[in-house]
């Protein structure tokens, strides 16, 4: 079984973001970059399907800029096979992305597609979902485990109403929750040897996929400031607070 | 222009989010509102009573990811606006929906600023973006908590439609958490309890307290990790989104990612032994001290104000 794992390279979840004050955006530069949590549960949701039997090729894709290489060499050190960089300064919608990764599966023809559900940058939650519509997959998103069955997979999935398991066909795109397991630190060695692996890089020209974005962003700003609260002594004069809260809001 | 929302419903009754998602896109043009699944007539019978919807759309059979898009895109074509809430189906259908039908959708809307321009949160809420979509059309989904409800009392037709698309998926099981507490991402006050609870049972000092304020209950990440709670309590960035009048956080820290789930409450109470706590400064009223002094005297005193809600 072949598995492709999508991959994006983030301001690193631990930065404290700072709001350009020009509004265009999110400051990147100077600061410290890493793989998309979700996308590293993606990882090592592929390694241990290798690892019981399920996955013979894992191979890494990520689109963005040639540091991107990073994310990659990560993956590739948690015991990934080979590495695709689409590379492109630009800022991609995912739909462009999705319309890229359709490209690679053509190519590639895997069994599983995994993906983090959601990048922690822009918060989307579309690319697997669009991926698979583009490729006309069944879809298995917010993975919190994933088994093979037979010719296919059962994946339980995190819903509002608490968990669900749902069995689909192979081939098919999964996205990763944060319970889908506990991503592994890449030892030295395997960093060392990461990279030797191979790893494509690839201009994204070369896919032939209209990239003109469909939405202007017009300013990002920072969220709204809380004012500044105080504090009581006791929980009578908490009981008292909440009292007149409550009865604040029963008469809405 | 014309509007086609697709409800959300469990357990045979209309989600509370879908009157919100009604209200927030109401001056966007009239509104069908699109009811998929199985047993549903109570769930058509309630959509229909919700205000600003012209029709009710009844599309029975078993729904799942990939039939719902196929059905819904087959649906679009006469609409400006495919809208759904921001919860768990919305999220898993209109991405999904949008790729078919070559669109890019505007997703986790918070404000509705004209037919074409919308602000979503990105960074877990630590910014937000105005966008504009100069699409023919436009997917969106809802976050529900940050809109009001539209009222009731309305008498739309319902249409039952054919519904002939297929999923290839095969639901086997459904590990429901029981409880009668309301609903978190819509719910007026939330109490939330943190890794500090210490155990499954000690958490449920949280959920008397919720019981006595009428509250949903929410858990962190840490929480739920530890056991403490289920996983569908999990209010963060990974979890619900919540956005009550007012929150009740308990030996809460305040990690980056809870936070990202509570940015919309409108007053926030914590408790917690360490007044140098994230949440603790971000909160309008703090209590220090610990927790299982606190919460007994607070449910006797809450008794002595006379206030029960449940």
């Amino acid at each position: 079984m072949k598995i492709l794992v999508a991959i994006k390279r983030v301001v690193d979840h631990n930065v404290r973001i700072r709001v350009r004050p020009d509004g265009t955006g999110v400051e990147t530069s100077g600061v410290r970059m890493s793989m998309n949590p979700f996308c590293k549960h993606a990882v090592e949701a592929a390694m241990q399907l290798s690892e019981a039997g399920h996955g013979d090729e894992i191979v890494i894709v990520s689109i963005g800029p040639k540091a991107s290489n990073d994310v990659i060499l990560t993956a590739l050190a948690m015991g990934a096979h080979r590495g695709i960089l689409i590379e492109t300064d630009a800022e991609l919608e995912t739909l462009a992305i999705a319309k890229l990764l359709a490209k690679v599966v053509a190519e590639e023809n895997p069994d599983i597609v995994l993906l983090g559900k959601q990048a922690v940058d822009d918060d989307s939650n579309h690319v697997g979902q669009m991926l698979a519509a583009l490729t006309d997959r069944p879809q298995a998103t917010f993975a919190s485990e994933i088994k093979v069955v037979g010719q296919g997979i059962e994946v339980t999935r995190e819903v509002d109403s608490g968990r669900e398991t749902i069995a689909i066909p192979l081939p098919a795109i999964v996205t990763a929750d944060l319970r889908l397991n506990t991503p592994r630190n890449a030892a030295l060695p395997m960093v060392m040897k990461a990279r030797s692996k191979p790893l494509a890089v690839r201009p994204v020209a070369e896919f032939g996929v209209d990239l003109t974005p469909r939405l202007t962003i017009e300013k990002v700003s920072p969220p709204a400031e809380r004012a500044a609260g105080k504090s009581v002594a006791s929980a009578t004069e908490l009981a008292a607070y909440i009292a007149t809260e409550v009865s604040q809001m029963e008469a809405l | 222009m014309s509007v086609l929302v697709v409800a959300d419903h469990d357990l045979g009754a209309l989600s509370p989010a879908t009157a919100r998602v009604i209200h927030a896109v109401s001056e966007l043009g009239p509104i069908d509102l699109l009811v998929i699944g199985q047993d549903i007539d109570a769930v058509a019978a309630e959509a229909a009573r919700v205000a600003g919807v012209t029709r009710v759309l009844v599309a029975k059979g078993a729904s799942s990811s990939d039939a719902d898009a196929s059905l819904i895109a087959a649906l679009a074509e006469p609409y400006h606006y495919i809208v759904q809430s921001a919860g768990s189906v919305g999220k898993d259908r209109m991405p999904r929906v949008a790729a078919k039908l070559d669109l890019m959708p505007v997703t986790d809307v918070v404000k509705v600023l004209g037919p074409t321009r919308f602000e979503r949160p990105i960074y877990a809420g630590n910014a937000v973006q105005t966008v504009s979509d100069g699409q023919a059309r436009h997917v969106l989904t809802i976050r529900a908590s940050a809109f009001r409800a539209a009222a009731g009392g309305n008498d739309a037709p319902i249409e039952v439609i054919e519904n002939s698309a297929a999923s290839a998926a095969r639901l086997i099981a459904a590990h429901r958490t029981e409880s009668d507490t309301p609903d978190l991402a819509t719910a007026q006050i939330v109490v939330g309890g943190g890794v500090a609870l210490g155990s499954a049972e000690n958490f449920q000092l949280i959920e008397q307290l919720a019981k006595k304020l009428g509250a949903a209950i929410g858990a962190t990440r840490a929480a739920v990790d530890a056991g403490y709670a289920p996983n569908d309590w999990q209010v963060g960035q990974t979890g619900k989104i919540i956005a009550p009048d007012l929150y009740i956080a308990i030996g809460i820290s305040g990690a980056l990612q809870h936070l990202a789930g509570i940015q919309g409450a409108k007053k926030i109470v914590a408790i917690n032994a360490d007044p140098e706590a994230p949440l603790v400064k971000l909160a309008d009223l703090a209590l220090i001290g610990d927790l299982f002094e606190i919460i007994p005297q607070l449910l006797v005193e809450l008794d002595k104000a006379g206030l029960k809600r449940d």
